[in-house]
């Protein structure tokens, strides 16, 4: 099944308040980004990747999902964009950007994995959570996201093989936003869709217009339909463009050429999503400006705290074990001692 | 690090069994006392493992809880991650320890680091169990030691025994600790290796190593399968020259009973240290670096090493050479006895 063609669904259908919700988890995604990407070019936190131009994707995703059963399994990129999941997930990801060791942890209750920089290596573990959650009867399903570069790596096709054998409540989101920094997908696979991947798992597979948030969200919801059905994953390849930057370590003029960047441009989900809602007299230009100004607000506390949260020196000792080997408490206490007497 | 806790201090009963009934035995009571244990690897289920360590345990316990998996090793590891994050105890299985290679970015890059990556959000109460060692003329790629290269990736404990009653005690803490664990057994040791093993609960802690042979003149330092070389070579060398040969057995390189180390060598002044791997940056050489932060002033010789060469694993016809045997260290025995410092 395909299904790229902008979603036709009659707005009426919706509650506005989830429409308009959405739109502002989109706006809230891409400020957080550019907030960023900013802070980043001042020397206030290191290395992030931007997720302009893929907004529709996690949300829509998000919005399909419940926050109190079901996990994301996200890869670096949709972090800001998981509101929906709770603010801890924001909160956490600023002290990531900093370097802060607690930068991977969500609080307990936020059902949302660390970053993943290790390419599809969370697409096991997705599987594992979703298989575990099932063994111990809970009712939730997880969704991962990976990239299209993610897709060549052997995790992907172990992990999407497996779930398919044991039928897991597994949905697998893949986000083809064309290049994976500067490989384009027609150098990272022949199929003619990734979606079509999926025939090797003997899973279904979808490609939905990834800048299309009420498409994400229908494909989700009935991925997720399937999974809690008990009829196993789903692979949806959301089909997407990366606007920006891979991170701000990168520049994207080296490898896409103006007119695909224009193309998209063109594209833009929160353009085209902020168009629709004003056409149905759902959102105004007002509206637009409240919502940057909440993320705003949002944002700067959040960037406070974790610009405030300063580590011990030997924080990076804590938690690699439960228990620790004698060694390297003995480690610890001579880092400490050379820190104090010199 | 406490005493050593060897089957004599024990009052319980035993049964005499080989090293891999010693295994099947432990990971079927687990899987009894503990409900959220999953095992998990090829051909683990209805064929019982390669080796039969896992013999029964499926039909006993159900395809839910003894799981046949694809061929791929690094979705075994990387389920595993997972099914830890859900609240599960997995205890998956690497068939051959080389095969761990192909899930070496689960191992080295997710296993050992989610826990501090989740701020203790995520402990991961994992036990890889895997075959390693030579000695049983098995195709290439089965039989590498890679236990240098697991010991120095921080996160994970690595446990090696050489004994069926430490292989029931060191499994069974293995599992309950919180942290992850690579369980490595002795392909050769599966059968051959036998001996009294105490019924019903038994525990050995992880990190205390195991004083085999008390001697005075000279400490052999070695884990798994070469425990028994070093004994035997110990006993010969007794034997012929009449010196005390001490054999120590670290038991787990990761946590290493460093104190063990060093209580033996303050009274013997001289070491071999016996590793099957390649001697360039293997397990040996730690041993031997740490001898002499700790005590180097007791040392009348100076440390010897026998271990593999730095060439790959050879194939069946020449594996004797490349692992240690008792000749071997008892030349190296006999040799450091007569070195002056």
């Amino acid at each position: 099944m395909t299904v790229l063609e902008t979603h036709a669904t009659d707005l009426g259908s919706w509650p506005p308040q989830q429409l308009r919700s959405m739109l502002i988890d989109m706006i809230q995604a891409r400020r957080n980004s550019d907030r960023f990407f900013a802070l980043q070019r001042q020397g206030r936190t290191g290395t992030s990747a931007p997720i302009t131009g893929q907004e529709a994707t996690p949300v829509g995703a998000a919005h399909a999902l419940d926050p109190t059963i079901d996990w994301v399994v996200p890869q670096y990129r949709e972090q800001v964009a998981l509101a929906r999941f709770g603010e801890g997930v924001l909160a956490a990801h600023a002290r990531y950007n900093r370097g802060h060791p607690s930068g991977s942890h969500y609080p307990e209750g936020t059902r949302v994995f660390p970053p993943q920089i290790s390419l599809a290596a969370q697409i096991p573990q997705a599987l594992g959570l979703a298989w575990g959650m099932h063994l111990r009867g809970e009712p939730g399903v997880v969704a991962v996201f990976f990239g299209d570069g993610a897709s060549s790596e052997g995790d992907f096709y172990e992990a999407g093989n497996f779930a398919g054998v044991l039928k897991a409540p597994l949905i697998m989101i893949l986000v083809n936003n064309q290049w994976a920094i500067s490989t384009p997908t027609s150098k990272q696979t022949a199929a003619t869709t990734f979606a079509d991947k999926a025939k090797a798992f003997g899973i279904p597979g979808v490609r939905v217009d990834g800048n299309d948030v009420l498409a994400m969200y229908d494909a989700v919801a009935t991925a997720r339909r399937r999974a809690t059905n008990g009829d196993g994953p789903t692979l949806i390849e959301a089909f997407t463009f990366r606007m920006g930057h891979h991170t701000t370590a990168d520049d994207p003029t080296r490898y896409v050429a103006e007119e695909e960047r224009r193309a998209w441009a063109d594209k833009d989900p929160i353009a085209g999503f902020t168009a629709r809602l004003t056409a149905a007299g759902l959102w105004t230009e007002q509206d637009s400006t409240d919502a940057l100004q909440s993320a705003d607000e949002t944002f700067d506390r959040l960037f406070a705290l974790a610009e405030a949260d300063h580590p011990q020196p030997d924080a990076f000792f804590d938690h690699v074990y439960a228990n620790p080997p004698q060694r390297l408490l003995a480690q610890r206490h001579a880092f400490n001692e050379e820190r104090e007497h010199g | 690090m406490g005493e050593p806790s060897t089957l004599t201090d024990q009052k319980q009963a035993g049964t005499t069994q080989t090293m891999v009934e010693a295994i099947r035995a432990t990971l079927h009571d687990e899987l009894a006392r503990e409900e959220r244990m999953i095992m998990l690897g090829q051909d683990i289920g209805k064929n019982g493992g390669v080796f039969r360590a896992t013999d029964g345990l499926q039909a006993t316990f159900g395809a839910h809880r003894v799981v046949d998996t694809p061929l791929a090793e690094a979705v075994i590891i990387g389920t595993s991650v997972g099914l830890a994050a859900a609240g599960m105890v997995p205890v998956p299985e690497i068939q051959f320890s080389p095969f761990a290679w192909q899930a070496w970015h689960q191992i080295a890059g997710q296993v050992s680091r989610f826990r501090q990556r989740s701020q203790g959000k995520h402990p991961m109460p994992i036990t890889i169990r895997m075959p390693f060692g030579g000695g049983v003329r098995a195709p290439e790629l089965h039989q590498e030691s890679i236990v240098s290269q697991l010991a120095n990736i921080p996160g994970l404990k690595v446990v090696c025994p050489a004994s069926a009653a430490d292989a029931r005690g060191l499994l069974a803490s293995s599992i309950r600790d919180p942290d992850p664990v690579v369980f490595l057994e002795p392909l050769r040791g599966y059968r051959m290796i036998k001996g009294l093993v105490p019924d019903g609960e038994y525990l050995v802690p992880l990190g205390v190593a195991n004083l085999v042979t008390p001697g005075t003149d000279i400490v052999v330092i070695t884990w798994s399968a070469q425990v028994e070389v070093a004994r035997k070579a110990a006993a010969a060398v007794h034997a012929e020259t009449g010196a005390s040969v001490a054999v120590l057995d670290l038991r787990c390189l990761v946590p290493l009973d460093v104190a063990a180390i060093r209580a033996i060598v303050e009274q013997c002044g001289r070491a071999v240290v016996v590793d099957e791997a390649p001697l360039t940056a293997g397990f040996a050489a730690e041993v031997v670096a740490t001898i002499q932060e700790e005590c180097f002033y007791s040392l009348e010789a100076p440390v010897a090493r026998v271990t593999g060469y730095d060439t790959p694993f050879p194939t069946g016809l020449m594996e004797d050479g490349f692992v240690p045997d008792v000749d071997r260290v008892a030349r190296a025995i006999g040799r450091t006895l007569g070195t002056r410092a």
